[in-house]
């Protein structure tokens, strides 16, 4: 049978961003897949030539819309540290509340995109329709819906009064009701285990030999989560990182959506002991020496290498985004395929082009 | 301030790379500076169970740098950014996208190393 | 089976998940970064903004007192508004209403004068040369949107 290469992408119903595959199928079945990339980027790591560190914030933040404030707290941790700037604890708790807060509305975003992969489109609209409670809750608190803006050097720039905390915890509640009722449908439902259950396997050894990062590593049954280094205030908070030991999407997308209720839970802990004080530190004089970051991003290991020379203008800025290092483990995943299954099995690392290209 | 350092030469980034990856450590990314005019600084990031472990490795800019992706699969997607950003060439690239993976291919530029012209294809 | 009739059931007594919009408009939220505005009345033209600003968007000119903004460039950061040293910087809970033609943001407002410089200029040439607008209160200083 001779080899037929099918074009995937770079636009196609899946993808909300363009990447394109050349996928190399024999009758129905994928052999290899080849990526091109390169359709969004936009160089923002030379940036920092010509823009001076505070306003780094404002451009790592739309390396992706979707985790901005996860990459502006990865990147303020970065300078602190090399400026020894030691961030007030009602900072540190804040950073945990909106950074949760972020990772709960992009997975159920990645819920529904995925339940829209394999064609469940009302279930799609339901997890869609519960996120809008999120995405009012960071509007009302940080001023905006996506990019919130929240993190500068030395802490938060904005606080939450009492009456917005009440208001927070009482919409969890109702965000966790209706992520709960979609329980059954998305982790039950026999067609979507149908779709989902043994497709695009990722065995354990093969995660960590490609290198896959955040839930498609947890997925595979390595339970690492950049959480546990106790960056901001995860060292005072109780979770366990969230494992299936499948390495299929439907593994992967159990994680994403046991992590939705663990983020919520982490949202109450930071609420229930967020201590009293100042959020933010003045911060003078500039940054100097080299610095290796890691945070856990809603898609997995987000890791910034930060080098500064004692002016303004950083010398190199180095932003690895998770989605970056799952590209190879997807192309391991798709060989094999059913060509039918490729949407879907792209859908489940998550994938954000923006961050890969940036 | 990166603690774990090990400095590796052209020579030994293969083998010491294949006993970290046998020790069982996942490739987290690798990372390019420009040190001056003439080198550049290669860092190797790895991780196990949380912990960093970096290689760093001086490398002229005109000469070609040894390819760990036949080691690491893992390494084909930043050898390749390098080279676009940075220009320089790697040694048994398994699949060399010939600096137009990001980049379009009539760009002459080299972005992270002040705007180097690319004088040779 | 039974599961979903109870939820087809349900939906015929929940209400709506979405609005009617344009007819019904959600109040906005009150710390909303919207619009951004500037009180030219407050403004000592002092470039702050334009210098802290990571789009680098506001151009200030001192010598003919004018705070130029482009609203399509502009991230609705607020790092502006938190870096201004007289306040005269602030967002509206509202973004700007869609529209056919760009409106650029212009503003016109009177810079102070550096006090040495008036004293030595009005002692030099008389009372001619003071700015006029100082004299005349409540006519130029008011901003203009051009």
């Amino acid at each position: 049978m001779a080899r037929t290469i099918i074009p995937f992408g770079p636009q196609h119903p899946v993808l909300p961003e363009p990447v394109h595959l050349k996928l190399v199928v024999e009758d129905e079945i994928v052999k290899e897949a080849v990526p091109a990339l390169g359709y969004v980027h936009r160089g923002l790591e030379k940036l920092v030539q010509i823009r001076d560190y505070h306003q780094m914030i404002q451009i790592v933040e739309r390396v992706c819309g979707i985790c901005s404030c996860i990459h502006a707290k990865a990147y303020c941790q970065g300078i602190e540290t090399l400026m020894g700037v030691e961030v007030p604890d009602r900072g540190r708790f804040l950073r945990v509340i909106w950074g949760e807060l972020h990772r709960v509305h992009s997975h159920l975003l990645w819920l529904g995109l995925f339940a829209d992969a394999f064609g469940f489109e009302s279930v799609f609209q339901q997890f869609w329709k519960v996120r809008e409670k999120i995405m009012d809750m960071m509007e009302a608190t940080a001023g905006n819906r996506v990019i919130i803006s929240v993190n500068v050097v030395g802490g938060t720039r904005y606080d939450l009064s009492p009456e917005q905390l009440r208001w927070i915890l009482e919409g969890l509640v109702e965000v966790e009701q209706g992520v709960k009722a979609l329980q059954k449908t998305m982790l039950e439902d026999y067609t979507v285990k149908a779709r989902t259950v043994g497709v695009g396997v990722l065995t354990r050894e093969q995660a960590l030999e490609l290198g896959a990062a955040g839930p498609t590593l947890r997925g595979s049954g390595v339970a690492q989560d950049m959480r546990q280094l106790g960056y901001s205030a995860y060292s005072d908070l109780d979770f366990e990182p969230v494992v299936e030991t499948g390495g299929d999407s439907y593994s992967r997308s159990t994680v994403r959506f046991r992590e939705v209720l663990q983020s919520i839970d982490l949202v109450r802990q930071a609420i229930a002991r967020l201590p009293e004080g100042d959020t933010r530190v003045p911060v003078k004089g500039n940054p100097e020496g080299e610095v290796v970051v890691r945070v856990e991003q809603p898609r997995g290991e987000l890791l910034y290498y930060i080098k500064a020379n004692g002016t303004k203008f950083l010398d190199r800025c180095r932003i690895r985004t998770p989605t970056f290092a799952n590209v190879p483990p997807l192309l391991a995943m798709v060989g094999g395929l059913e060509l039918a299954d490729v949407p879907v099995v792209v859908l489940s690392i998550d994938p954000c082009i923006s961050c890969t290209e940036r | 301030m990166i603690e774990n350092i090990t400095e590796v030469t052209q020579a030994t980034v293969a083998s010491e790379v294949l006993r970290l990856k046998n020790a069982g450590y996942r490739l987290v990314t690798m990372t390019c500076t420009e040190i001056d005019e003439n080198d550049l600084d290669i860092l190797y990031h790895f991780d196990k169970d949380l912990e960093l472990v970096h290689l760093r490795m001086r490398q002229p800019k005109d000469r070609p740098v040894p390819s760990i992706s036949g080691i690491l699969f893992a390494a084909l997607l930043v050898e390749n950014e390098l080279r676009d950003q940075f220009g320089v060439s790697f040694d048994g690239l398994i699949l060399d996208f010939n600096r137009t993976l990001y980049l379009d291919a009539e760009v002459t530029e080299v972005p992270l190393v002040s705007n180097v012209k690319i004088t040779k294809q | 089976m039974l599961f979903m009739t109870q939820n087809i059931l349900k939906n015929f007594v929940r209400p709506k998940a979405t609005r009617a919009y344009p007819f019904v408009v959600r109040e906005p939220f009150e710390n909303f970064r919207g619009e951004l505005v500037n009180d030219m009345d407050k403004c000592i033209f002092c470039s702050m903004c334009a210098k802290k600003c990571p789009s680098q968007c506001i151009t200030v000119d001192r010598t003919t007192g004018t705070w130029d903004c482009d609203p399509y460039a502009c991230v609705y950061c607020s790092v502006c508004v938190d870096s201004c040293p007289v306040n005269s910087l602030s967002m509206k809970n509202q973004h700007r209403k869609p529209a056919v033609v760009k409106e650029p943001l212009l503003l016109k407002g009177t810079p102070p004068q550096p006090k040495k410089k008036t004293g030595a200029r009005a002692k030099a040439s008389g009372s001619e040369t003071p700015p006029a607008d100082r004299t005349a209160p409540g006519g130029d200083d008011t901003p203009k949107a051009e």
